[in-house]
């Protein structure tokens, strides 16, 4: 017997789980089940690269288990939604079952990105997306061995700052030029090469992996473009995500590299929303007028409140200012806006003093910033690229200015 | 197990069970109390979880890390009261007490 609920949630994530307490916030009466193909409750993930890599212990549930256990909302484990029939409205999971839905929100996040070279399916190559990953991955750790991460992003240099702590002796490949290349600029690239270096930490920059070196199915080493093999006892990839869009691209939703939904997070199929990782959205921040995909607790969140919003039939929430954030040793980044496009940069305060901003902007208005312990700089930039306010360069490079006294009279 | 009441984002009354030792972020959180996200998880990153503590409840916690104090220094509406949830651990002893949510969200 197929049971019909008023909105089915695919996907037990940050995006998923938000939807689920946006819905209840906002008043929400009807029937609501939640699927999600992971066989444990559902958890944060940027701990897995940060606190729960270094002490493992709890699993960093996003919810208790009491949370879970109201009448209000069914949750369904280990069930792996394999085809959606738009048309029927049902969903169908692997296990045979076939739930019906009036409204569907798709949540279902992104996969790690497999390195595709020889060896690669060496038993002790891991990517860190899931708990059983990291759960995998301590088991594989051994006292004081050679770790090389593949991949200079930030869960790749999260995860390189926490083996580090814990005594590894770690190596970072990385194919460009700089690390952090695809969501930085420069000045915050250096910064965190030096960090890493001053703790012990080997960064190989413009070098391709031309394959894993093992021996009976475990990897020993790394080889490189170059020739030079890096001897490895546990090797980690980190070279980004893969959206997780197969199953509704099946069933027709449109979108490239992406879902592809409105300014209230519908496909294009009908009834149909998509939140989170998974998402390709126009954004109001964006520089660009091409939908772009999010990869933030902050956007999953977000989008997930406009999504219950246009469910219960509530005006949208404001438009927040995308925002990420990274630990790495005891440096905190908080960044603000995105900042591709820009056409200026600003450093505000001296990057060897471990304090410092830089602020992206695109014709005079600030567009980004990338804050380095300086919560105060983080919060004025959310504030001023919400505002879409122009800025005197000169003021702004003045650490000792607050961000808000910098922004320009309006003409 | 004790409650609490928190005063939402929309001005109503939302009791709240908690375990001892759980944060308030963590007892709103998980009582769906608009007008707190905890977005970071309690990593003092994103200021998505303040709360305004009465005086006999702020009386019960140590105050607040120099980190706390430098994210509180640029929040919305700060006032005498105010404290990040995620750094504010609930004891048995503040069972039945009030706590009011800060700022608008959702
Ligand atoms: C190691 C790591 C560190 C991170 N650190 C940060 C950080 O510091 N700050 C930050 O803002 N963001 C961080 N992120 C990004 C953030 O975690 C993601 O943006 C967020 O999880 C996106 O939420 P989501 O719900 O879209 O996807 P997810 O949280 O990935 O959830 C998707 C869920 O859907 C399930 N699923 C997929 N397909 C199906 C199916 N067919 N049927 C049923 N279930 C399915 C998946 O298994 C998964 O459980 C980090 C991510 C990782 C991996
Ligand atoms: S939950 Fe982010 S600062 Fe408290």
């Amino acid at each position: 017997m197929t049971t019909t609920y008023d909105v089915v949630v695919v996907g037990a994530g940050h995006a998923g789980v938000a939807v689920v307490s946006a819905l209840a916030k906002a008043g929400f009466a009807g029937s609501v089940a939640v699927l999600g193909d992971e066989p444990v409750l559902p958890y944060e993930r940027p701990p897995l690269s940060k606190e729960y890599l270094t002490d493992g212990g709890a699993a960093p549930l996003l919810r208790t288990e009491a949370f879970w256990s109201t009448d209000s909302v069914q949750l369904e484990l280990g069930a792996q939604v394999t085809t959606v029939d738009p048309a029927a409205k049902l969903v169908h999971v692997a296990d045979g079952r076939t739930f019906g839905y009036r409204k569907l929100v798709w949540a279902t996040g992104a996969d790690a990105r497999a390195l595709r070279v020889p060896g690669a399916t060496a038993d002790n190559l891991h990517s860190i997306r899931r708990l059983s990953d990291v759960d995998r991955l301590r088991r594989h750790l051994t006292a004081r061995g050679r770790a090389v991460i593949i991949g200079g992003g930030y869960i790749g240099l999260e995860t390189a700052a926490v083996l580090t702590g814990l005594g590894h002796q770690v190596t970072v490949v990385e194919a460009v030029d700089r690390v952090l290349a695809r969501v930085t600029g420069p000045v915050v690239s250096r910064f965190y090469q030096q960090l890493h270096e001053r703790h012990g930490v080997r960064i190989v920059l413009g070098e391709t992996v031309a394959g894993i070196a093992t021996r009976a199915g475990r990897a020993h080493g790394v080889h490189l473009g170059s020739g030079e093999l890096l001897p490895a006892d546990v090797v980690i990839v980190g070279v980004g995500a893969v959206p997780a869009v197969e199953v509704l691209q099946d069933a027709g939703a449109a979108g490239d590299g992406g879902l592809l939904v409105d300014d209230l997070c519908r496909t294009t199929l009908p009834d149909v929303h998509a939140i989170g990782d998974c998402a390709l959205q126009v954004n109001r921040f964006s520089t660009s007028a091409a939908p772009v995909r999010l990869e933030s607790v902050s956007n999953a969140n977000h989008q997930a409140k406009v999504t219950a919003a246009h469910l219960v039939g509530a005006p949208p929430p404001v438009p927040a200012v995308p925002w990420f954030w990274s630990n790495q040793y005891d440096v905190k980044l908080q960044t603000a806006g995105l900042f591709a496009g820009h056409d200026e940069v600003v450093t505000r305060g001296e990057p060897d003093s471990g304090r410092f901003s830089v602020l992206y902007l695109a014709r005079g208005r600030l567009l980004a910033a990338d804050c380095v312990n300086v919560p105060a700089d983080f919060a004025g930039a959310r504030r001023v690229i919400g505002e879409r306010e122009r800025l005197d360069t000169e003021l702004a490079a003045d650490p000792g200015t607050p961000l808000k006294t910098a922004v320009l009279a309006h003409a | 197990m004790g409650r609490i009441t928190f005063i939402d984002s929309g001005q109503a009354e939302r009791p709240a069970d908690f375990s001892p030792g759980e944060s308030v972020m963590t007892a709103a959180v998980n009582n769906n109390v608009a007008g707190i996200d905890g977005e970071c998880g309690g990593e003092l990153s994103c200021a998505t979880c303040h709360v305004y503590l009465p005086e006999s409840l702020a009386a019960l916690v140590p105050p607040p890390s120099a980190d706390e104090l430098e994210m509180l220094e640029v929040v919305d509406e700060r006032q005498a009261g105010s404290r990040l949830g995620c750094q504010v651990r609930l004891v048995d002893s503040m069972d039945g007490m009030v706590v009011v949510v800060a700022g608008e969200g959702s």
